[in-house]
């Protein structure tokens, strides 16, 4: 497509160096795209090229020939004729000795050396003129690189073909790596010499002979040290450096005689980077050199790696509850290495274990042990000893089969020996001690020791088992040596954990460790026989179930099982998951259900929960006997009274809550479990008759309440369905007829008392909570029945009612009819029976009650806004009518429903200090409505959120927050009385701190006025002190934030004011602490602004430095300083 | 002038684990919490550094926490301070530092009382007089100098 004149025009583009970047590339790609799309050909390019190639003029000729390299890089996929490449290389291979242009070649060759029919003739030609004519290090950064990348690529992808050159080539990298400091270059630099190292393996070729001075070339890097953290595109780490260099150091044999003294140098510098990066390279060396140039230096390689171990290692042992699985001491990185490092040599060649079992250090801690049998009694160097020796040792028996082997035949006769075990007789044979005579001598280091060992063979078996099938530890040697102790230890350990003296927590602390170590060797090659483990099992389990006061070892049992019981069910040992459901799970299921224990229910709650938290099996028993238990409980207490029951339903319930729902997502077949369970609290409370004594149980109700809503919130739709016909069953049983023989008139609605029995409480409360926990798919039962009795009931006085019906109004599809099949209500129909419904009017109200605006009719027209004006009706019912209205409010307001205007006007209607009847409005009542506010904009933990599946639509709260605030700032202006100002400032403050801080920002400049008169208003008393902290939040947000602070500069004299009387707000210390950052924050605002102020603060802040509250001194202490320093 | 540092090389003490505050602070909003030991001991400690190195008074030990004594209902504080060095000149610098940092910190019913630790200065007698005469702490901080040298002290750390 390119005409010829054409194509001159885009190379003098490309060649113009005066010309931008972007129309040069643009060049680029039209001549690329041409030759793609064969609309030009290679030659025709390089004749109408010719020019530019050949000219005298550096500049010219250095851009002609980058253009054909990146054109010929552009075209990777096209492919080339063979004798068309030939000729591109010798070009570029001749350019390579034209420094100026230089460039262009190395971009040209590298791209053709990409290609895959490239003679090795050619590749031979490459390689020669770069080393004979290319002097790396004398070019700039980025034709540096691009050597490197040409290098790496002859090594990667034509080795065979320049593999003749030998030593040249060696040498020649050399040279060009030699003093390289680029992090990008060094990447490749690292990678150039894994790949010499590749293709040069034999020990009579140019690697192995020169191995010094590649070594040398590269070893100046180490240990790396690089400290930008970001930066270029490419962004290289530190890690990606040091990881390169590691591979380089480690890539062949040949640099042992080099690299493992230098190694070990570093490893004794002070640096940790340096010691980390040491003890890495030396295990990958130690892996890749091989055992035979490894082997002359393991003496120096133990010594310094024991003197690692010793360094690294604190001598503080913790006997935490976490620590229980842990060898329990803090572990740095170092440590770590160190750990790998020893691993893996003696994993590598068994006879590095000689050096460790030889070693004085460890022959002598036989004797540190025996010395001292409480640990804290030890002196540091012997702790340190104790500890250091038990991770060398138990991390060696971990390396292999072998070492474990090795190391418990040397050590563990001698350990059993210190701890009484065994009794080494005259003629050397070593036998075990009779049952009788287990001596009580708990040394704290030998145990230590002990355990460490245990738990080290544990693992191995475990590392065992994945890597073959058959179970094959039972015939070695560390195992039967164990089997033969097991029974003692067992006995060793149980004694530490009964020892009932006060300073005995250590001793308890090791004994459950080392009970839990044995517990938790695997299956089939376990030394323990199934009674062993099962006598473990027991004694943690008594401990548990014995002691009647939460007391460490209490705890650490109950840990410890949890431990045993996920490793079961983590590695499905079948045996086992027998043993620990009878023995632990039953067991304490069982005394959950019987509650016949001298343990607080409280604390058999918790042991059950978590026990049982270890494996579904367990969790259905938990279940299953949880509802049995919470069954007998309840009818216990109706027959009884016992307030014992019902206390004990309660709790049963929060920990069902608390431990179980959180983990609903984790544990397969829990939802159906949990579902099941509601319906029998359904059946059971069915079946209980009335109260038999009075007992106010709000404790149990809210339990119940939160229980049932939770499971309803997590149950899928099928179950929740269930759950709502055996509820409705229950309550149109009971209380549903004779509410809804309750007419809607004011004269039967005046009368209304909060008169239900308990029974008939808990029944309303739980329906309330299963309506409020329902998703919109769920269908509901006689729906408009069920809207009466919530609208009785919160005239009544209960507040989940009116959750309740906010949750129907949030949740019922809209339509005429129902769309939704499921449902027989429909939104619309629903709204009727709320705000219009069959009230009888009396006809003295409705004459009164016509407004100006009578043409529609609208929710203040209805009769639930009537009561709420307190137009008829006492005082109580008009209250609760708001609440209620503002929880109706609140489900239409989250779906978007343009009714909660009306209901908004209502509520601000009762704001006014007389509505436009001339009814005084009681002052309650207006603090209701104010509040109401605050239930429709806060986002409720109770209901209407989207754990129980409301219908929330985007950014209702800013829609409402802009239709409500211009009618409170309007009303604010035009109140008349100060009680109205008050609730009007309230209710805005509700509105304002519950909307998203950005839309504050947004409009900070009409707000601040508002926000300040209010935060004036509401400081007058002590009723309205958390509002005032919120609004007081809201501020502090505008004035951190830079879109605030314009406006924040131009009201700085009223802020300052405001601010400078909070700090001695008497009610509440995070107002004082708040106004008082809020005053450092000013100080970023400007100077001019400011600094006429700074006396006024000073004084206030004077007086906040002799606060009662420590948190508002030490923020007074801050903001002195700040404003003392704005002198100048 | 003097040249060179006067203390070329201190000795550093790690920061001691802070006592937990055992009162919650939000169980009683009007119950009063009188200043202690240890609030004056963080305000000491955190934003003072040394004159010449830049450690915290505390890393150095020249304060610590049992220095501090408090007496809330007479409105007295004493510190007392231990110079890293017997000849220390920085010394008055450090009393100064104290000082005034109490001054800004504390309500001004405290009357602050700043003391050489008995037997760790050559100077000990005239030190203590001049660091609890009013008038010569007020004519030392009208000078630029001395005054420039607090305030670079007294800025606070990024703690």
């Amino acid at each position: 497509m390119v005409e010829p004149n054409q194509l001159t025009q885009h190379l003098e583009t490309f060649v113009d160096i005066t010309r931008s970047p972007t129309q040069q590339d643009d060049s680029l790609r039209r001549i690329a795209s041409s030759l793609e799309n064969d609309t030009l050909s290679i030659n025709q390019l390089v004749r109408e090229m010719e020019m530019y190639l050949t000219t005298t003029d550096d500049v010219v000729r250095a851009r002609g020939i980058l253009l054909l390299a990146e054109i010929l890089n552009s075209l990777k996929q096209k492919p080339l004729d063979n004798a068309i490449v030939h000729s591109l290389i010798g070009f570029f291979t001749e350019k390579l000795a034209d420094w100026r242009a230089v460039r262009g070649a190395l971009v040209g060759c590298l791209a053709l050396l990409k290609r895959k029919n490239v003679a090795g003739v050619d590749v031979l030609a490459i390689a020669k003129a770069m080393i004979q004519n290319v002097q790396v290090q004398s070019f700039a950064l980025l034709e540096r690189k691009l050597c490197f990348e040409l290098l790496e690529c002859l090594l990667q992808h034509h080795s065979e073909a320049i593999i003749t050159m030998g030593n040249l080539l060696v040498y020649a990298t050399c040279e060009a790596i030699d003093g390289e400091k680029d992090p990008q270059c060094l990447m490749v630099v690292f990678h150039l010499i894994e790949l010499l190292a590749q293709l040069f393996p034999s020990p009579s070729g140019p690697v192995a002979s020169d191995a010094s001075d590649i070594f040398d070339s590269i070893a100046c890097y180490f240990p790396l040290h690089f400290t930008h953290t970001k930066g270029d595109e490419a962004s290289i780490t530190r890690e990606d450096l040091s990881r390169g260099l590691l591979r380089a150091f480690s890539s062949t044999p040949f640099f042992e005689p080099y690299a493992i003294p230098l190694l070990l140098e570093k490893l004794s510098s002070s640096l940790t980077v340096a010691k980390v990066d040491s003890l890495k390279c030396l295990k990958d060396c130690a892996m890749k050199y091989g055992v035979y140039r490894m082997k002359k230096h393991y003496g120096v390689l133990w010594s310094a790696l024991k003197d690692e171990f010793y360094s690294s290692t604190g001598t503080q042992l913790s006997f935490a509850l976490e620590s229980l699985t842990s060898p329990g001491f803090e572990m740095n990185e170092i440590h770590r290495e160190a750990v790998n490092l020893l691993q893996t040599l003696v994993n590598q060649d068994i006879s590095f274990l000689g050096f460790v079992v030889d070693d004085i250090h460890i022959n002598t801690v036989f004797d540190t042990i025996s010395r001292h049998s409480q640990y804290k009694e030890m002196p540091d160097t012997s702790k340190l000893d104790v500890l250091v020796i038990s991770q060398i040792l138990s991390v060696s028996a971990k390396a292999s089969v072998k070492s474990c082997n090795i190391i418990f035949q040397t050590v563990f006769f001698r350990l059993m020996n210190i701890l009484g075990i065994v009794e080494i007789v005259s003629t050397g044979d070593v036998f075990p001690k009779g049952n009788s005579t287990v001596s009580t001598r708990l040394y704290h280091g030998g145990l230590h020791l002990c355990i460490e060992l245990l738990r080290a063979s544990k693992d191995l078996i475990l590392d065992f088992e994945e890597y073959s099938p058959t179970p094959g530890c039972a015939q070695e040697s560390w195992c039967s040596i164990v089997k033969s102790f097991s029974f003692p230890l067992i006995q060793v350990f149980t004694s530490a954990v009964r020892c009932s003296n006060n300073d005995c927590a250590e001793d308890v602390y090791f004994g459950v460790k080392g009970l839990l170590a044995m517990g938790m060797f695997w299956g089939g090659s376990s030394p323990l026989s199934r009674s062993e483990f099962e006598k473990i099992l027991m004694t943690l389990t008594s401990i548990i179930t014995a002691k009647s006061a939460k007391t460490v070892v209490w705890e650490l049992a109950l840990r410890a099982l949890v431990c045993i019981g996920s490793f079961i069910d983590r590695y499905h040992d079948s045996d086992k998951v027998m043993s620990y459901m009878s023995i632990v799970v039953e067991n304490l299921v069982s005394l959950a259900s019987s509650s016949q224990c001298g343990l607080p229910y409280a604390m058999l709650l918790e042991a059950t929960s978590e026990v049982c938290s270890t494996g579904p099996e367990h969790v259905e028993k938990m279940v299953q006997g949880f509802e049995e238990a919470f069954c007998s409980s309840l009818s216990d207490f109706y027959v009884t009274g016992n307030f014992k029951s019902i206390d004990n339903c309660s709790q049963l319930l929060k920990c069902l809550t608390n431990k179980l729902l959180p983990r609903v997502a984790e544990i397969d077949g829990l939802e159906k479990l949990l579902v099941h369970f509601a319906i029998s609290m359904w059946n059971q409370i069915e079946s209980c008759g009335v109260f038999s004594c009075d007992f106010n149980c709000r404790e149990f109700v809210e339990a119940a309440m939160t229980s049932m809503g939770q499971v309803v919130g997590i149950a899928l739709v099928e179950s929740q369905n269930s759950i709502f016909q055996k509820a409705y069953s229950v309550i149109s049983s009971s209380i549903l007829p004779a509410m809804e023989s309750i007419p809607l008139t004011f004269a039967a609605l005046e009368g209304l008392q909060r008169d239900l029995s308990k029974r008939d409480e808990l029944i309303l409360s739980l329906f309330a909570s299963v309506m409020i926990a329902a998703s919109p798919a769920a269908s509901i039962p006689d729906a408009k029945s069920l809207i009466h009795l919530f609208l009785v009931s919160l005239l009544k006085g209960y507040i989940p009612a009116a959750q309740a019906l906010g949750s129907m109004v949030n949740k019922l599809s809209s339509g005429s009819g129902g769309t939704n099949i499921s449902s027989d209500c429909s939104l619309e129909e629903a709204c009727d029976i709320i705000f219009h419904a069959d009230f009888a009017l009396e006809k003295k109200i409705s004459s009164n009650g016509s407004g100006p605006s009578g043409k529609i009719i609208c929710a203040s027209e209805t009769t639930l806004s009537k009561i709420c004006l307190g137009l008829c009706g006492s005082v109580d019912l008009q209250t609760r009518a708001i609440t209620g209205l503002a929880w109706i409010g609140k489900g239409l307001l989250m779906r978007g429903d343009k009714r909660v205007n009306e209901i908004a006007q209502v509520l601000v209607e009762c704001l006014k200090s007389s509505n436009r009847s001339g009814h005084a409005l009681h002052p309650s009542a207006m603090k209701h409505s104010a509040d109401a506010f605050f239930i429709l904009m806060s986002d409720s933990e109770v209901c209407l959120n989207r754990k129980f599946h409301a219908v929330i639509r985007p950014l209702y709260k800013q829609w409402f927050f802009s239709s409500t605030v211009p009618i409170l700032e309007s009303l604010i202006m035009n109140s008349e009385t100060p009680l109205s100002r008050t609730m009007l400032h309230v209710a805005l403050a509700h509105v304002i701190s519950n909307v998203p801080l950005t839309v504050i920002l947004d409009n900070t400049k009409k707000l601040h006025p508002l926000i300040l008169e209010g935060l004036s208003v509401l400081s007058v008393d002590s009723s309205e002190k958390e509002t005032l902290f919120s609004l007081l939040l809201v501020l502090s947000g505008t004035l951190t934030d830079t879109k605030g602070q314009q406006s924040a500069s131009d009201n700085a004299h009223i802020i300052i004011e405001c601010l400078v009387k909070l700090t001695s707000y008497p009610y509440l210390m995070v107002v004082r602490e708040t106004a008082i950052q809020c005053l450092v924050a000013l100080l970023e605002l400007p100077h001019r602004r400011i600094y006429p102020f700074r006396r006024k603060v000073l004084q206030a802040i004077v007086k906040a430095l002799d606060d009662r509250k420590q948190r508002v001194r030490k923020e007074a202490i801050r903001c002195r300083q700040a404003w003392v320093s704005i002198t100048t | 002038m003097v040249t060179g540092l006067i203390n070329e090389n201190p000795i550093i003490y790690p920061k001691k684990e802070r006592r937990v505050r055992t009162d919650s602070n939000n169980t009683d909003e009007f119950a009063a919490e009188p200043i202690d030991q240890l609030e004056i001991f963080d305000i000491l400690s955190l934003d003072i550094k040394d004159p010449e190195h830049p450690y915290s008074l505390e890393e150095l030990k020249v304060i610590t926490e049992d220095s501090v004594e408090v007496d809330d209902e007479t409105s007295h504080v004493r510190v007392t301070f231990t110079p890293t060095m017997e000849h220390c000149s920085m010394a008055t610098i450090i009393g100064l530092c104290v000082r005034v940092k109490l001054m800004r910190s504390l309500p001004p019913r405290y009357k602050i009382d700043i003391r050489v630790a008995p037997g760790s200065h050559a100077t000990e007698d005239a030190l203590n007089k001049q660091l609890n005469d009013k008038e010569r702490v007020a004519a030392a901080l009208e000078n630029p100098n001395l005054v420039e040298m607090v305030d670079e002290c007294l800025l606070p750390s990024d703690e």
